[in-house]
């Protein structure tokens, strides 16, 4: 059988904390800022993980899909709100898509068509 | 679903469990819970003091969860006597035990579990009984049971995986939500979680598939939230629970490949203030037949307490105060995160 060789990599994701190896500094202001977005505020956690889990749909960041999954399940989420989030996602990329189309009708009309 | 021990599984034995979650933890290069104690300065782990009598009447349930880590089921056999159930009482009555918790199988199953109750209430102790719900339906002889847990003033905990039917049922058994939200309304018929009766309905959420329970406060509000609009039913308090990787769970860790993510996932969690409040420290266990252990999961993975004292007949406070609590890899289950114990989140 052939080696599977692929960029992204499921043990990777536990990894993420040694991206300070050669930048510290950084990667502690970027750890830094992530837990105090994450943390209950206006917003609970549990409703910025329902967020965090649409856009990382959106960004297709397998990663992000994969932690923010077992994130939601582990704050109680019903698969009900995790398919509504994923949708919610999927409804502003193909939203956005579409939006650009005004564009498109603009010239269309511009070209006297 | 047939029990482990029925289906002759290996992993009935618990040396099988335990060479299992050694040689994983090997494999990973995880440090041993006593290792980590260790470096954490609460080695060797002792108790606070008996407390609490856990008090396991006996294997029969009349339910086969997927991850009962009794391995219970109607194909069990193992029920403790009322011999010993007396020798339970004798050790309850000792000055600074507080509380018996009832727990099994369907702990209401063992034919002298009213007997017991009645018992204990006339020592005036707390006393606890980890009820699954659904037997308060099984029939004519346990449908007077709301009543009788009221008489004694029982505080109730049952097992509800989830506020909705399809995880439940996934966890427990095909029909289990309809029927545990029909037994729930019959506790609150007669006062249970119901504000200002004094009788307490407590429900236990342990998560279905292989992650950690959330933050326990925030369970308990969607808990009462989904359960009283929906269902009309209503409860105390929600205890969140740790699945512990043995029997019938480490089964099913081990069907989806699981266990090497799950135990890691419990070690890199490991949360040092937990573990000071781990419920081995302030509870002692007593198996079906009478031998004593540190705590449920110990039992089931029969880890005795071999010390002067061994068996619920000999029980001696300040003997069993002073002993060194038995660990191994499991353990990791009640310290990670915010921590678990028969009472929900400790840290």
């Amino acid at each position: 059988m052939a080696q599977e060789t692929t960029y992204y990599k499921p043990e990777d994701l536990k990894k993420f904390g040694n991206i300070g190896e050669f930048e510290p500094d950084l990667a502690k202001k970027f750890f830094d800022y992530y837990g105090a977005v994450f943390a209950d505020g206006a917003l609970s956690a549990k409703e910025k993980s329902l967020i965090a889990l649409a856009v990382a749909h959106v960004v297709q960041c397998p990663y992000c899909i994969d932690a923010y999954t077992t994130d939601t399940v582990e704050k109680g989420v019903t698969e009900e709100q995790i398919w509504e989030a994923i949708h919610v996602g999927a409804a502003i990329r193909g939203g956005a898509t579409l939006v650009h189309s005004v564009q498109a009708l603009n010239k269309v009309k511009e070209l006297g068509i | 679903m047939r029990s482990l021990l029925a289906r002759g599984s290996e992993l009935a034995s618990s040396k099988e469990q335990l060479k299992i979650l050694t040689e994983v933890s090997g494999k990973l290069g995880l440090p041993s819970f006593s290792e980590k104690l260790k470096e954490a300065g609460l080695y060797p782990l002792r108790p606070t003091g008996v407390d609490i009598l856990q008090v396991n009447v006996g294997k029969l349930c009349n339910q086969t969860c997927r991850h009962c880590h009794v391995d219970a089921g109607p194909d069990r056999r193992e029920i403790m006597s009322k011999e010993t159930m007396q020798e339970c009482l004798v050790a309850l009555a000792t000055p600074g035990v507080t509380t018996l918790d009832i727990t099994g199988g369907a702990p209401e199953m063992n034919p002298n579990f009213r007997w017991f109750v009645e018992e204990a209430s006339k020592l005036g102790k707390k006393i606890m009984i980890r009820c699954n719900l659904t037997i308060l339906l099984a029939g004519e002889k346990y449908k007077d049971l709301p009543e009788f847990f009221a008489k004694h003033k029982v505080e109730v905990v049952s097992s509800l995986p989830y506020f909705q039917k399809r995880r439940t049922d996934a966890q427990r058994g095909e029909g289990v939500f309809d029927r545990s939200i029909e037994a729930l309304r019959k506790l609150n018929t007669v006062g249970y979680g119901i504000s200002g009766s004094g009788l307490v309905l407590n429900l236990v959420y342990n998560p279905v598939g292989a992650f950690l329970a959330g933050g326990q406060s925030t369970l308990e509000n969607d808990f009462k939230k989904e359960l009283k609009q929906v269902h009309g039913v209503e409860f105390n308090s929600l205890f969140a629970l740790t699945n512990m990787p043995i029997s019938r769970f480490l089964e099913s860790l081990l069907e989806n490949d699981n266990i090497d993510a799950y135990l890691e996932k419990l070690v890199t969690a490991f949360n040092p203030v937990a573990a000071t409040a781990v419920m081995c420290r302030n509870t002692l266990s007593v198996g079906w037949d009478g031998s004593l252990y540190d705590c449920d999961f110990n039992q089931m993975l029969d880890m005795k307490i071999e010390d002067k004292v061994s068996k619920i007949s000999e029980f001696n406070k300040s003997v069993l105060d002073s002993r060194e609590i038995l660990l191994h890899q499991h353990c990791y289950g009640c310290t990670a995160g915010a921590g678990s114990s028969c009472g929900g989140s400790i840290a």
